[in-house]
């Protein structure tokens, strides 16, 4: 356990590259019953909007092979709340806070991005693009339009402070996601997280209705994870200067270190954690072990092996 | 991290054993045993390290004894391939077992008579429930009911501890045929309750805690929603309740219950998210709704 496991995300620094997926852990506090939550790079908060919001309704969730398809619908406490109790609450622990904001439109996100930049002791804010967008006519996400969600990026961008990085959350069910991760770079986002969970379906076959409320829900867990190092895979290639959050069916420290060959300066644990609390701890030990047998002393040597020529490191 | 929160362990399986039409299994987990209050739940993960079943499956505990330094006891009926997958582990091997999860039974201060309400698997938290009161000095009575004679479960333990045991059937193989609810009233007049506590089916509780309104006594509910982190992060199983400010929320089973004032619990708006619910599309909360809620702790 000797490698140098710090890792930079533009201007955030982390002393690991461990992090939590948004809608994964909350805010930190649940998953601090199980480990202590300064030992992890950062968590990832739940997507917070402008107001309190008491999502869809059950059920809520299907198990699939190897994943899990959820419609939880965004339910949370609101910015302001999440900002009063929730935050000091993590930053009093020593943890991390990377902020995920989601908008009800382009104006609400600007005005998340100005609220969690008046706060102290945040470490970036995370842009989940996958909310629909109300100004479109198809209901479509901001995600399933490039110029959308640079509006979106460059908006949270002018609203933000100047020295908190800006992370864009992408979908990866998009007709090019390296389109879609060039005009969010275009835009100022100072770095990318993906992916988003996928749209899926499950239907229950006793009363031939789908599984969840609403229909559709987003397919998460290992299934998903050869489609998201594909993704860090190919927009690293485009963009090899971005810094990118892997996150997508994270379960072990060697899942860690397939993301960072791919590209990933970081990577987020995810549905795992609803299947085993303690995961984030476990799978930081793990990465750390694989990068000693491998005889690797940074961690950062690893970020985008996979496309070096010859073999990995 | 905490002392008295939940712990996650691999323990040893004590026993596997058939009750019926269902399986009970006893684990050694002494964290988890000596944290326990009645009405809490274990989470068990299924199908071994490398399962393609990801999702933990919650149990309430049955039965917490202090052999080994500490056993836990949860019941499950066989549904798919994960309990499938748990009646066939044997004694020593290992499962990874969550617990204790959830908020326990609230205990009366006063030695009063509470009957004790059962649907199928749903009995289970309330055997260690009755000796937690009978250890209070409370009277104990017991309606437990299921679908068939095989589903009432430990009709014979509820006989020994309780000071009468009515049981019903669907089917009418055993006991009365009819719902719990069809004999609940006169249980409740016979042995002068003065509180219900009931676990089972949420159309159970609800038709429960309606016969405990009718009798002007409060009542306790133990919900079973599915869940799949049974911690409090995946937020997939809430239900619409009330609380004491009034305002509806959409809360979790998991750590905000699973044990429920009855008349807290929107029966009728489960599975929606009720026009007034803090959040609800279009919902407008005044400043003092978002004061509380932002006064108030989520542990």
């Amino acid at each position: 356990m000797n490698a140098d496991l710090r890792t930079r995300l533009g201007s955030l620094r982390l002393p690991n590259p461990v992090v939590t997926a948004a809608g994964c852990a909350g805010s930190g506090r649940e998953l601090e019953q199980f480990f202590d939550i300064a030992e992890i790079g950062a968590v990832t908060t739940k997507s917070l909007m402008l107001e309190p919001r008491a999502g869809r309704p059950a059920p809520r969730m299907a198990e699939t092979p190897s994943g899990m398809l959820s419609t939880t619908g965004m339910q949370g406490p609101g910015i302001d709340v999440f900002l009063q109790r929730d935050l000091p609450w993590l930053l009093s622990r020593g943890g991390r806070a990377i902020v995920s904001i989601a908008g009800a439109g382009v104006g609400e996100f600007g005005e998340l991005a100005r609220r969690v930049s008046e706060a102290e002791g945040v470490g970036a804010i995370e842009v989940n693009l996958s909310c629909p967008n109300p100004a479109d006519p198809a209901g479509r996400r901001f995600a399933d339009d490039a110029a959308q969600a640079a509006t979106v990026v460059q908006t949270v961008r002018s609203h933000a402070r100047s020295d908190l990085p800006v992370l864009a959350k992408l979908s990866a069910d998009v007709p090019d996601v390296v389109e879609l991760a060039g005009a969010c770079v275009t835009a100022r986002a100072d770095g990318l997280t993906m992916i988003n969970t996928l749209r899926g379906m499950s239907v229950d076959t006793r009363t031939l209705r789908p599984a969840v409320a609403g229909g559709m829900g987003g397919l998460s867990g290992p299934a998903i994870r050869p489609l998201a190092v594909g993704c860090v895979y190919r927009v690293h290639e485009a963009f090899p200067e971005v810094p990118i959050i892997g996150v997508g069916g994270v379960r072990t420290g060697t899942d860690v270190l397939e993301f960072m060959a791919a590209g990933a300066s970081a990577v987020g644990v995810g549905t795992v954690n609803f299947s085993d609390p303690s995961a984030c701890t476990r799978v930081l030990r793990e990465f750390n072990e694989a990068l000693d047998a491998r005889g690797v002393s940074r961690a950062s040597e690893v970020v985008g092996a996979a496309h070096r020529a010859g073999t990995g490191v | 991290m905490s002392d008295n929160g939940p712990v996650q362990t691999r323990c040893p399986v004590l026993n596997v054993r058939r009750v019926d039409a269902y399986y009970a299994i006893t684990v050694v987990a002494p964290g988890i045993a000596e944290r326990f209050r009645s009405g809490q739940f274990v989470s068990v993960a299924v199908g071994g390290d490398h399962s393609s079943t990801l999702l933990r499956r919650p149990f309430a505990i049955h039965d917490v004894k202090p052999d080994y330094g500490g056993t836990v006891e949860f019941l499950f009926a066989v549904r798919g391939s994960g309990t499938a997958w748990l009646a066939e582990r044997r004694s020593r091997d290992l499962l990874d077992v969550v617990g204790p999860l959830g908020r326990p039974f609230p205990l009366p201060r006063d030695p009063v008579n509470c009957v004790l309400v059962g649907g199928g698997s749903g009995s289970a938290p309330l055997f260690p429930l009755a000796q937690s009161l009978r250890r209070r000095g409370c009277r104990v009575d017991f309606v437990l009911g299921g679908a068939s004679a095989d589903r009432v479960f430990s009709a014979i333990t509820a006989r020994r501890i309780a000071e009468t045991a009515a049981f019903t059937t669907d089917d009418g193989s055993f006991g009365t045929r009819g719902r719990v609810t069809d004999v609940l009233g006169r249980v409740i007049e016979e042995s002068r309750s003065d509180a219900v506590y009931a676990c089972g089916p949420m159309p159970m509780l609800r038709a429960v805690t309606a016969v405990a309104g009718n009798h002007g006594i409060p009542v306790q509910v133990a919900v079973e929603e599915t869940m799949a982190c049974g911690i409090g992060i995946c937020m997939t199983c809430v239900i619409p309740v009330v609380g004491e400010d009034g305002i509806t929320r959409m809360v979790r089973s998991c750590v905000d219950g699973p044990v429920f004032r009855g008349e807290q619990v929107r029966f009728d708006d489960v599975g929606t998210i009720p026009f007034d619910a803090l959040g609800a599309p279009g919902w407008k909360g005044s400043s003092a709704a978002r004061a509380a809620e932002s006064a108030r702790d989520i542990a």
